[in-house]
């Protein structure tokens, strides 16, 4: 489904990502896991038209992607949850949820898919009206979430959901993350949190200072010596 | 009895602060930059209104939708061709370039049909209508009137229309309104063509009211509508409208008060008081923020 070459970006005169090459396929759950700093955000931001990588390719459903406008991507049908939620904190929930449809012209639909973002949050229906800035850092996650489904998005890029959150929402959110996917949106997930992220994700990528260092199925990066020294801590 | 008719007097003239006031306010909140050539878009305003009544012999409503038209026009190429290219600059860079945008704007007036007055032709029935009592002149009712409707408009268009929001949401967080699919560039000239339609408005309002005008009357209302924005906390919508009000009334009042020389002074003694008190303005904004 998606399939980024060879890609390298710069920040200015930092390297950020080099030679960097992952796969997506259709319908699976994958995990790109990393320290701070190792390009994480970086590749997701490339994917998401909003930084352009100085050579490889992007291609998403045989489609070079790559340089394109952010707008066209996510057109084409990806939607980015930007690290640290960025929801409109003026703006109410519901208006977050509409500006998420942006693109879209149905209506009737966008009508029905707010309804369905409710029923998956059910917390952010009865907040329908509040200002998002005054939501707690969970309900601001599950408001980026909901926002980014409004687009109708086939791939799902997700930056570090569990950025900041108590342990028990961020199993809430991993479930919901699944269950996203098993309606049909192929998931990509950024990490920190490796060991949550290992559990729910098919295959995984380990990044390193803008490097793949590793990857594999998630069983094997779970298993593997490397990754729970790094990673999943001592167990 | 004469104090209501000073009140109204000062309104009327707030009115059109106000809505110069919107524009710098608008662009600022989505851009950061303070438009100094928002003015000259305001004293453009005011001649086409006057080339529409005078050559094309339209009456004032015409006149002002083609003046709000055409400096929306206007508006957008200052943007694309003078600002767009410094997005990534520095803010000061910007601002520079908006001065020069200023003088470009004056001076090519001046060097196309000089200095000089010109002076409106009588678009309003001036007579003294009676409210409550109190007689106030029908001209300051109308501007009144005209004011409050696009006001309201603009409302409407940024809480309920479609682009209204992604200006908003691109004034909150341009990058994430990418990812919602919203065209920033897009956004921000339609800001910018709101924006100097409500100065065009302002000018033919204004050239209705005070029947003179001239290629550096955008200098003055440019700058107290400044002060305006900054009174009701710049980026802040109604802040602006407020701002531009009270600036209004305060320098009436201060000229009933027989100190009209200090008029002037007045409004940069508030822009001076409201910068050491409350920089962040009446309504500065207020980023409820959570982590």
């Amino acid at each position: 489904m998606l399939k980024v070459n060879n890609i390298d970006v710069f920040y200015g005169n930092i390297h950020a990502l080099k030679d960097v090459s992952i796969e997506v396929n259709e319908s699976e759950i994958v995990t790109l896991i990393g320290a701070n700093g190792a390009g994480k955000s970086t590749l997701l931001k490339t994917l998401s038209g909003l930084l352009k990588p100085k050579s490889g390719t992007i291609s998403y459903l045989s489609q070079q992607i790559n340089g394109k406008q952010a707008q066209a991507i996510v057109k084409s049908g990806i939607s980015h949850v930007p690290e640290g939620r960025r929801v409109f904190s003026n703006m109410t929930v519901e208006e977050n949820l509409e500006l998420g449809a942006y693109l879209r012209k149905d209506r009737d639909g966008i009508k029905k898919d707010i309804a369905n973002v409710y029923d998956l949050f059910p917390i952010l229906g009865e907040r329908r009206k509040q200002q998002s800035g005054t939501l707690s850092g969970g309900e601001q996650q599950m408001l980026a979430m909901g926002r980014a489904l409004m687009a109708k998005p086939k791939l799902l890029l997700l930056d570090e959901p569990s950025m900041g959150l108590a342990p028990l929402i961020v199993k809430q959110i991993f479930e919901i993350i699944q269950m996203v996917n098993q309606q049909g949106t192929t998931v990509l997930l950024v990490e920190q949190n490796a060991n949550m992220a290992l559990s729910i994700a098919d295959r995984a990528y380990v990044i390193e200072t803008g490097k793949i260092v590793l990857s594999g199925t998630a069983k094997e990066l779970q298993e593997s010596e490397q990754v729970k020294a790094a990673y999943l801590g001592a167990l | 009895m004469e104090w209501i008719q000073q009140l109204v007097n000062g309104i009327s003239v707030g009115s059109i602060y106000a809505l110069i006031a919107l524009g710098y306010t608008m662009v600022y909140g989505i851009i950061k930059l303070i438009n100094f050539a928002h003015g000259d878009v305001f004293m453009l305003g005011a001649f086409i209104g006057f080339f529409a009544i005078t050559r094309w012999d339209v009456g004032f409503l015409p006149a002002l939708i083609i003046s709000m038209v055409l400096c929306a026009i206007i508006g957008v190429i200052i943007e694309r061709v003078a600002y767009k290219r410094l997005r990534s600059a520095t803010r000061i860079a910007a601002l520079i370039t908006a001065i020069g945008v200023s003088f470009l704007i004056e001076y090519t007036m001046i060097f196309f049909r000089g200095p000089g007055l010109e002076t409106y032709p009588e678009v309003l029935p001036n007579t003294s209508i009676d409210v409550f009592g109190v007689s106030v002149s029908s001209k300051s009712i109308l501007i009144l009137i005209v004011t409050i409707i696009l006001m309201i408009l603009l409302q409407f268009i940024v809480h309920k229309t479609k682009i209204g929001k992604a200006m908003r949401a691109v004034s909150l967080d341009a990058d994430a309104a990418r990812l919602m699919g919203i065209n920033v560039d897009n956004t921000i000239s339609a800001t910018f063509a709101i924006g100097s339609a409500l100065a065009g408005a302002a000018g033919v309002i204004f050239g209705a009211y005070y029947t003179r005008i001239e290629p550096l009357m955008g200098v003055l209302p440019g700058l107290k509508a400044f002060i305006a924005a900054v009174l009701g906390g710049i980026g802040n919508i109604p802040g602006a409208m407020v701002g531009g009000l009270v600036l209004g009334v305060v320098e009436t009042v201060v000229s009933a008060f027989g100190f009209s020389l200090w008029r002037d002074a007045a409004a940069f003694i508030i822009l001076i008081l409201i910068l050491i008190l409350k920089p962040s303005g009446l309504f500065g904004k207020n980023t409820r923020e959570k982590v």
